[in-house]
């Protein structure tokens, strides 16, 4: 399984060049020898992430988005370069309902197929983020299958919460694809030698590794993590694609600055091989009923009445 | 008594260290004036005040390595009251880095205007003096088409330590999120000669002026305390943590009087279209 995550740069709200390069990116994978299975470029990767009100304006229906890059595919690369599965993430605009969205397309020499949206749960709105002024919450997480198996997509914020990629696993999804926006911060002194250029690696950076690492271990799960890459107006887009495989091994990862294509050849056998050496999904999927459907976890308003005590009205 | 187990007691409470990674933020900083400077406005130069101190010259050192020495424009604006250590401080940076260097003296400029103002205080005079060194940094952006870039430190903008729309209004700022006690670090790593890193800031508006003398605090005290104060601490924890309440009360009272410097003019809202209030556009849009 063959995968590139493209850690783009675009150019702030200029779809029109953006979709240029993705076309002329679209070329440069087509002319390897072995074809590509997946190409996963980061959220918000054809406008750039901070928008504020022009989101509106930058905001596709997936139907069309996804003809468009189809046609890009075909034309940049060729059909006899299809099938390739493509996810992207995009501002989607749902018939005046706006979304922060990521697309996974299919496309074949002859047709393509949106395989399924997802729409991002968690809108970050606090300090530098100012999502949900402009942004309404996807509603549901699935897992959908593709030709890399059962696969899920968590959209930034959406893999910083320890349930969303645990629901993902318990849904039977293998593969993790993480298209993320994230404007890089903190400068406190790292372990050397990695990172740029020898420097260390920002503390947001460290934050995200750590998260993946320890979901991949966890779930026995691929996650192929696609991070902006550039400059948004003085947020630094701190790219740092990855995959890292089922066993919480990083199997490449990219620098914080810059647009770079990240190759990366996947064994999906491994994640049976990591769930049984670990099988922590399987005690998971045991125990989750009990957790979840714990009256505690109800808002209050929709709690049933606390039972008695047994046996309360006896004692004396 | 004898000790049946060994104890191991967690750190009390201390300020954090402002230690960064300068080789990173070095990095980090050289790609942002490249991303701003080249990648979004299509210049390929960039040109700046150099006083002799730490702040600018940090920000040429950064520029060099984005755009080039050759096109790093390092411009001194001496005035008559300038101290001479300034002009030799900023030479030695010139010098070492091989950027364009122009030397542009304000004494006419300002001293046309504040002939007519004889009484006008140091406050005054200083102000006068910034803004004219703005002037001239716009009007030299346009002749050699380079693109302003501003040298001002996260604590002196927290303090309100600077001329509101000069100091602070290049388009473009690498170290305006660095405390200047981060500044010094950084200007360590990037090669800023020793002499300028270790002699005591000024503004230099004034004969013998520091700015540790002006503010009341030392930049290491200022930044201890304006880091907590950012986490959101108040004034009760930062002193818990071994701070005198004096000093954070002096930051405070700073701080919170000068909110207004680090905002654009505040405007009347009459529409539902009131520029960034309801249309809203990010800078690099």
């Amino acid at each position: 399984m063959k995968v590139a995550i493209v850690q783009s740069k675009p150019r702030k709200g200029d779809v029109v060049a953006n979709m240029a390069e993705m076309q002329a990116i679209f070329a440069q994978l087509a002319a390897d020898v072995e074809p590509y299975d997946l190409v996963v470029f980061p959220e918000a990767a054809l406008t750039g992430y901070f928008l504020e009100g022009a989101v509106y304006e930058l905001a596709f229906d997936a139907e069309s988005l996804a003809e468009r890059i189809a046609n890009a595919w075909r034309s940049a690369a060729g059909a006899l370069r299809a099938p390739v599965d493509i996810v992207l993430g995009f501002y989607e605009n749902a018939g005046g309902t706006y979304y922060n969205s990521a697309l996974y397309l299919s496309v074949t020499p002859t047709a393509h197929e949106i395989v399924h949206v997802h729409r991002k749960m968690f809108l970050p709105t606090y300090g530098v983020f100012d999502e949900e002024r402009f942004l309404s919450r996807g509603r549901r997480l699935q897992a959908f299958e593709t030709r890399l198996g059962r696969t899920a997509i968590l959209i930034c914020e959406d893999a910083w919460h320890a349930i969303m990629p645990t629901i993902a696993a318990i849904k039977g999804a293998r593969v993790l694809i993480v298209p993320s926006a994230s404007p890089g911060r903190g400068l406190s002194p790292s372990e050397p030698g990695r990172g740029l250029s020898g420097a260390g690696q920002l503390e947001s950076v460290r934050h995200w590794m750590n998260v993946l690492t320890d979901y991949a271990v966890e779930h026995g799960v691929f996650m192929i993590y696609a991070g902006l890459a550039g400059f948004e107006g003085g947020k630094g887009m701190a790219g740092s694609s990855a995959v890292i495989d089922p066993f919480g091994k990083t199997l490449a990862a990219l620098p914080a600055l810059g647009a770079h294509i990240l190759r990366a050849t996947l064994d999906l056998d491994e994640i049976d091989i990591a769930r049984a050496r670990l099988p922590l999904l399987g005690d998971l999927g045991a125990v989750l009923p009990d957790l979840l459907y714990d009256d505690e976890l109800q808002p209050h308003h929709m709690r049933r009445a606390a039972p008695a005590a047994v046996g309360s009205g006896d004692v004396r | 008594m004898t000790t049946l187990l060994p104890v191991v007691d967690a750190p009390a409470p201390r300020v954090p260290d402002l230690n960064l990674d300068p080789a990173l933020a070095a990095s980090w900083l050289e790609a942002f004036l490249y991303d701003e400077i080249v990648v979004r406005r299509n210049i390929t130069r960039a040109v700046l005040g150099l006083s002799g101190g730490v702040d600018s010259a940090v920000v040429a050192y950064l520029a060099a390595r984005a755009l080039g020495p050759k096109n790093v424009h390092c411009i001194r604006m001496p005035y008559t009251a300038s101290s001479a250590d300034s002009l030799a401080d900023a030479q030695a940076v010139i010098d070492d880095l091989g950027c364009e260097a122009h030397t542009i003296p304000i004494a006419g400029a300002v001293d046309g205007y504040l002939d007519l103002e004889p009484d006008a205080d140091a406050r005054r005079r200083g102000n006068v003096m910034a803004r004219t060194r703005m002037l001239v940094l716009f009007d030299q952006s346009a002749k050699l088409g380079a693109l302003p870039v501003g040298t001002g430190n996260k604590t002196e903008r927290l303090m309100g330590y600077f001329t509101w729309h000069a100091d602070d209004s290049p388009p473009v700022n690498p170290i305006g999120d660095l405390f200047k006690t981060q500044v010094w670090q950084l200007a360590r790593h990037i090669g800023v000669p020793e002499r300028i890193v270790a002699k005591a800031p000024s503004a230099d508006l004034e004969a013998n002026q520091t700015d540790e003398s002006d503010l009341g605090i030392t930049y290491f005290e200022a930044d201890r305390i304006l880091s907590l104060m950012l986490e959101g601490y108040d004034d009760r924890k930062i002193v818990a943590r071994g701070i005198a309440a004096s000093d954070v009360a002096l930051v405070r009272k700073r701080v919170d009087s000068t909110h207004w410097k680090r905002h654009l003019p505040t405007t009347a809202m009459l529409s539902n279209s009131a520029i960034n209030e309801f249309y809203l556009r990010p800078v690099d849009f």
